[in-house]
Order: C-alpha cells, then sequence, then structure tokens
C-alpha cells in the first residue's frame, strides 16, 4: 500500500507519504484554529478563555508538521514493511457492515458477520462454515452480558427469540 | 490513623465474599486475556472496562485491579512460551525466558517468572501502602501551577523522552491533546470542536479511543503483515518446579528487580520497560554465569520480571496520589475511576479512604490469587496460545466492539471505533507511538484545567508559572526530558532510547 522511502544509495528523494502526514497535520491545526477563532469571539474579555489551549494545540500541530516535511526530506521515517491491502479491506469491510447492521439486524448477525470478515481476512475464507460460528457465538455472547450483566446490547430478529 | 490500620481496615473490605468474588473474576479475566498474543495489559483493561459497567465503584475497582495484575502475569507467559511478547515490558523476559523454555526449561522459567512477580507485586504493592500517605501530604501544598508542570512533565516522558523519534512521539501526543478538547468546554460551557454533532459534546470516550488504536489497529496491523506461518509455542516439558539451583539462583534476582523497578515506576515519568531493561543489565553484570545469558539464564527471567510488576505497582503511586497516569493502562484505569465519577488524587485518601485502601489491599490478595492461578494450571492457559490467529483476532474484534456497544450502542461511536482503529493503523505503519494519544485524550483536560486556573489566578499572567520553586523544578526537569534524547538521537545514540520505547503500556 505505501512505498517505503526511495533514499536508497544517498540519493534524497522526498517521502510521499510522510508529506501527506505533515499536509493532514496542517488539516487539523487549520480546523482547531477556525473553532479557536470563534471562541475567542464569543468570549473576548478574558485573555485566558476557552480558546487558548486549542489555540496553543494548533501552533504546535502547525510546527510539528514543519518538522515532519524537514524529516520526509531527509528520509528521517523508519523501513516501512510491505502491507497487504486484501486483509486489511476483509477487515474494515466487517467493522463497516457491522455498524451498518447492527440496528437493524441486532447484536448477533452484524458482530457474526463481523467475525466471519475478520477470519476471512486472516485467511479462513469458508464464509459457509465462520458465519455461522461466528452468529451463534456473538448469540451466546449476547445472553450472557445482556441477560446476566445487563449491558443494552440491540436485538434483532435471532435475539427476540430468545426475550 | 497509621497506614497500617488503614491497610487493615482495606483488608477487611476487600475479604468480603463479594470482593473477593470480584477479585476472582478480575485475575481470572485479566490472565485469560493477557496470555493472548498481541493483548497487552492496556488492551486487557480497556477491553474489559465494560465487564464492570454494573459493578458498584468498590467492586468494580477491586475486580479491575485484578485484571490489571492478571494481564501482567499473562503477559509473561506469552512471551516466554511463544517468543512473541504481547508487551513491551515483557521483551527482556522473552529474551532469556523463551530460551529457557526450547531448552526444555520453560517450567522453571513460567515459576521463577510468576514467583518473582509475586514477591515484587507484594514488596510494592506494601511500598505503595506506605509511601502513598508521605505524597498525599506532599501534594497538599500543590497549586494548579505545580500540578500543571508535573503533567507536562508526565507528557513528555510518556511522549518523547523513550521511543526512537521525538517528532513521531510529539505528533501522537497532540493529536490526543486535539481530540481531547472535543466537547463542552468544562470551565466555561461553551462547544468546542464539535461542529453541532450532538454524540461530541460529552467528548471522545477514553475507552473507545484505546480499544480501537490497540485492538483494532493492532488487528488491521497484523492482518496486513500477511498469512504467515503459526508461531511456535513451546510446550512445557517436565515439572513446573524449580529446583533448589533455581531458587538460589533467582531470590536476589527477584528482591534487585524489585528495588529496581518501584522506584521508576512510581515516579511521574512512567514506563515499566526501563525498569526491566536495567534489571537485565544488572543481573547480567552480577551473574556468576554471565556465559548463560543469551541461552536460557533464569536470573534473565527473574529479575526483569520482577522489575516489570514492581514497577506496574509503582505506576499506581502517581495514579492513586496525584491523579496522573503516567502508562495507557493507567490512562484507562483513570477512566474507570472517572466513570463513577471519582478523581484519584489526594482528595480521593480523604473523601473516600475505604475504597483507596480496599483498591490497595485487594491488589495484595489478588496477587495471592494469580499465585495459585498461574503456578499449578499454567497448562490450560497454555492452551489459549494455541487457538488459530483467523479466530483469535475475529474474537478479539468480537470482545473489543462489545465493549464499545454495551457502552453506547449508537452507530456514531462504531464508527469513531473505526476511525481511531484505521488511525491506530496508519500510525503503526509510520511508526507512530500509541500511548501518547490515549495519555493526550484523558491528561489533557486536567492539564488545561490546572493552566487555566493557574491563569485565573495570576490574572493571566503566564510568568506565574515559573515563579514557584517547584513548578519551575518540574518544568526545567520535564525540558531536560525532552532536550536530552533529541541531542542523543541526533549523535546516533538513539538505540537505547528506542529499545525503551513504550509501545503498549
Amino acid at each position: 500500500m505505501n512505498q517505503g522511502p526511495l533514499n536508497k544509495a544517498g540519493e534524497r528523494r522526498p517521502d510521499w507519504a510522510a508529506l501527506v502526514i505533515a499536509a493532514v497535520l496542517v488539516a487539523i491545526s487549520g480546523v482547531i484554529f477556525f473553532d479557536a477563532a470563534r471562541l475567542r469571539e464569543v468570549s473576548g474579555y478574558s485573555p485566558v478563555g476557552p480558546g487558548t489551549v486549542p489555540m496553543a494545540i494548533a501552533v504546535v500541530l502547525l510546527l510539528l508538521a514543519v518538522w515532519t516535511v524537514i524529516a520526509a526530506f531527509r528520509g528521517d521515517f523508519p523501513e516501512r514493511e510491505k502491507q497487504e491491502v486484501q486483509p486489511v479491506a476483509w477487515v474494515i469491510g466487517g467493522l463497516a457492515a457491522q455498524m451498518l447492521l447492527l440496528n437493524t439486524a441486532g447484536f448477533s448477525i452484524a458482530t457474526g458477520v463481523l467475525f466471519a470478515a475478520t477470519a476471512a481476512g486472516f485467511g479462513k475464507r469458508k464464509v459457509w462454515i465462520s458465519l455461522p460460528v461466528g452468529i451463534v457465538l456473538c448469540l451466546v455472547v449476547w445472553l450472557i452480558f445482556a441477560g446476566l450483566l445487563q449491558l443494552s446490547l440491540p436485538a434483532g430478529p435471532l435475539e427476540r427469540l430468545f426475550q | 490513623m497509621s497506614t497500617f490500620e488503614f491497610l487493615l481496615q482495606g483488608l477487611v473490605i476487600a475479604a468480603q465474599p463479594m470482593n473477593l468474588f470480584y477479585a476472582l473474576i478480575g485475575v481470572t479475566l485479566g490472565t485469560a486475556v493477557g496470555v493472548l498474543p498481541g493483548i497487552g495489559p492496556a488492551l486487557t483493561v480497556a477491553l474489559l472496562l465494560p465487564v464492570t459497567y454494573q459493578l458498584d465503584p468498590a467492586g468494580s475497582l477491586i475486580m479491575f485491579a485484578g485484571i490489571y495484575y492478571g494481564g501482567m502475569y499473562g503477559g509473561s507467559t506469552t512471551s516466554i512460551l511463544l517468543n512473541t511478547p504481547g508487551e513491551s515490558a515483557s521483551i527482556v523476559t522473552a529474551l532469556e525466558g523463551n530460551k529457557m523454555a526450547r531448552a526444555g526449561r520453560g517450567g522453571p522459567a513460567l515459576a521463577t517468572a510468576a514467583i518473582g512477580s509475586f514477591v515484587a507485586g507484594l514488596l510494592a504493592t506494601i511500598g505503595l501502602a506506605f509511601i502513598a500517605p508521605f505524597i498525599v501530604k506532599l501534594a497538599l501544598v500543590f497549586g494548579p501551577r505545580e500540578y500543571f508542570a508535573l503533567m507536562v512533565l508526565a507528557f513528555v516522558t510518556v511522549s518523547s523522552a523513550f521511543g526512537d523519534s521525538t517528532l513521531r512521539g510529539l505528533t501522537a501526543l497532540f493529536i490526543g491533546l486535539a481530540l481531547s478538547t472535543i466537547g463542552i468546554d468544562q470551565l466555561t460551557g461553551q462547544t468546542r470542536l464539535a461542529f453541532g454533532v450532538p454524540d461530541l459534546l460529552d467528548g471522545i470516550e477514553v475507552t473507545t479511543l484505546a480499544v480501537a488504536m490497540f485492538a483494532i489497529g493492532e488487528t488491521l496491523f497484523i492482518a496486513a503483515q500477511g498469512v504467515k506461518g503459526p508461531d511456535k509455542v513451546e510446550a512445557v516439558k517436565g515439572s513446573v518446579w524449580m529446583n533448589r539451583a533455581d531458587w538460589a539462583r533467582s531470590w536476589k534476582p527477584w528482591l534487585r528487580g524489585t528495588v529496581i523497578g518501584f522506584p521508576i515506576g512510581a515516579m511521574p515519568a512512567g514506563g515499566a520497560e526501563i525498569g526491566t531493561f536495567l534489571s537485565y543489565a544488572a543481573e547480567k553484570r552480577l551473574s556468576k554465569h554471565p556465559e548463560e545469558f543469551g541461552h536460557g539464564a533464569i536470573e534473565g527471567v527473574a529479575g526483569p520480571e520482577a522489575a516489570n510488576n514492581a514497577s506496574a505497582a509503582g505506576t499506581l503511586v502517581p495514579l492513586l496520589t496525584l491523579g496522573l497516569p503516567t502508562t495507557a493502562t493507567a490512562a484507562i484505569m483513570l477512566a474507570g475511576f472517572q466513570q463513577y465519577g471519582l478523581q484519584p488524587g489526594p482528595l480521593l485518601f480523604a473523601t473516600n479512604p475505604q475504597l483507596v485502601w480496599g483498591l490497595i489491599a485487594s491488589l495484595l490478595i489478588a496477587n495471592f490469587m494469580l499465585l495459585v492461578l498461574n503456578l499449578p494450571l499454567i497448562g490450560l492457559w497454555v492452551r489459549l496460545l494455541t487457538i488459530p490467529k483467523p479466530w483469535l483476532y475475529a474474537g478479539i474484534l468480537l470482545f473489543a466492539t462489545l465493549g464499545t456497544i454495551g457502552a453506547n450502542p449508537s452507530v456514531f461511536e462504531l464508527g469513531m471505533l473505526l476511525a481511531f482503529g484505521i488511525l491506530g493503523y496508519v500510525m503503526r505503519v509510520f511508526g507512530y507511538p500509541i500511548a501518547p494519544v490515549v495519555v493526550g485524550l484523558i491528561l489533557g483536560p486536567l492539564a488545561e484545567q490546572q493552566l487555566r486556573r493557574a491563569l485565573a489566578i495570576s490574572q493571566g499572567d503566564f510568568s506565574v508559572l515559573f515563579t514557584s520553586p517547584i513548578a519551575a523544578g518540574l518544568l526545567i526537569v520535564a525540558a531536560l526530558a525532552l532536550i536530552v534524547p533529541l541531542i542523543l538521537r541526533a549523535r546516533g545514540r538513539g538505540e537505547v532510547l528506542s529499545q525503551m520505547a513504550a509501545n503498549e503500556d
């Protein structure tokens, strides 16, 4: 996914990924500046208000962004290992699916999908086995945590059978 | 009342049947989760925090203390048998312990680690009980500016003094600090950085952030390495009991490890790792068998493991007496206190002595339970190590999301969990440390509060921060802790510091 630093044989080429990080830091800093400026208008009379500390954080983030740019050009970032995209996509997909399914399908089905997707990300691609296993496991967890420990875990069609 | 009476009173509270039961559940869960590869004490505590939601404060904190100590014990088992330390503090244990396990001496390695942890935990917890009242007295003279200076020192040591880059440590810290300003300002009630999203008004939950960055970030990172062959688990051959020679070679390292580890943990500087490295170096120098080091010397397991547990108990000193978390684990424990509206610090000792002393006493009891759980039942925990990776990580994510859903079953909260998980993954890829983000998030609002109080007293005059001798001294130490490592790294002597990197706790 990410290219390692390209400074082989003494060549000094910028580490583009690190430059992206610096840009993100600048963006975060900008958002905080924007918000802190609004706060300064709201409570203008006091020298130290709710905007003071965010403003200081924004300034430091800006300085860190500059430092990151320098580090990017000097190739100071550590060598990165090759990252496999597909397993990461499985896990993120599973988490996203759980998030979207949670309130309609209930805890067990949504989290069962996450379980199967994570297992798939780690090489167990037999979804017809891992999905039922995951759903049953999550149902057991639901019965323990929602039933005995009274955590409020969303119920779906499966959970209602036990209520 | 004297410390001794307080402690006795605490023991009475901790010995109530229900509290004993909570402690037992805590140590069992803590060991079970802590033994899983890739899960250190910080994540163990974050994952199991939701389990305690429905209990009363005393029961919950007692269970929590058990989880904390249990996670520490479990971690050493993993590093001895698997050579993939679940926590950076166990790296040294893996160095010699795994060699011993390969040579068929896994049993004595586990035993010396467990008994060493017990001895260190016992002495350090007693040390905690006796030192805490003095620090509480000292803390009473602390005003807002002294607290602020203390927190600045903690920020510096957690983020940049150790680890391999000042830049990346500070960046991680300031991301945490930026996240900590989201929500309603405590002093004026103004909304900051919420942009009209009602879910953000209460700020970002420490547990959501910690679980996302440690559990989901780590899972994504491991997944991204691709499918590799399973790690080799060393079988425990022969007896778990140590022979006479093992005892003779272990008891001094246990005591030395405790003496090295406890003060390091108790300082508001953070990092259980430093103590383990120092202890390892000391044992190597003092050993009569230096040639065995690197090939499975029992002293190299006994000393660092004792140092590790002693400094874990030591971190409770600043946490309980000053409300100052110096590790990610302590930061999450502070979040555990805050869910009951309790703020650890000198006041808690005055207003809620039963709770504090009950907690300290239950640490002693948890320590005894862990010795029993870890020696005869070691085979049970070893079996947990053989869970195949797909099921292990699927299960970790199941429980990681369970905690968040149980605390707040909203799509938004799960979205934050996913977003911070991805952030944690990206930070791992680029070599950013994770702990400073968590410490920044929880300590940020406290530091801001103290700073603004100090400035309100001085009517906006910043020089007030440097005019108290204690505050000025602490700030000078903080500045040194920031600058000296920078110079060391610039001169190419950074390896020692990066070895001490505080990745997990």
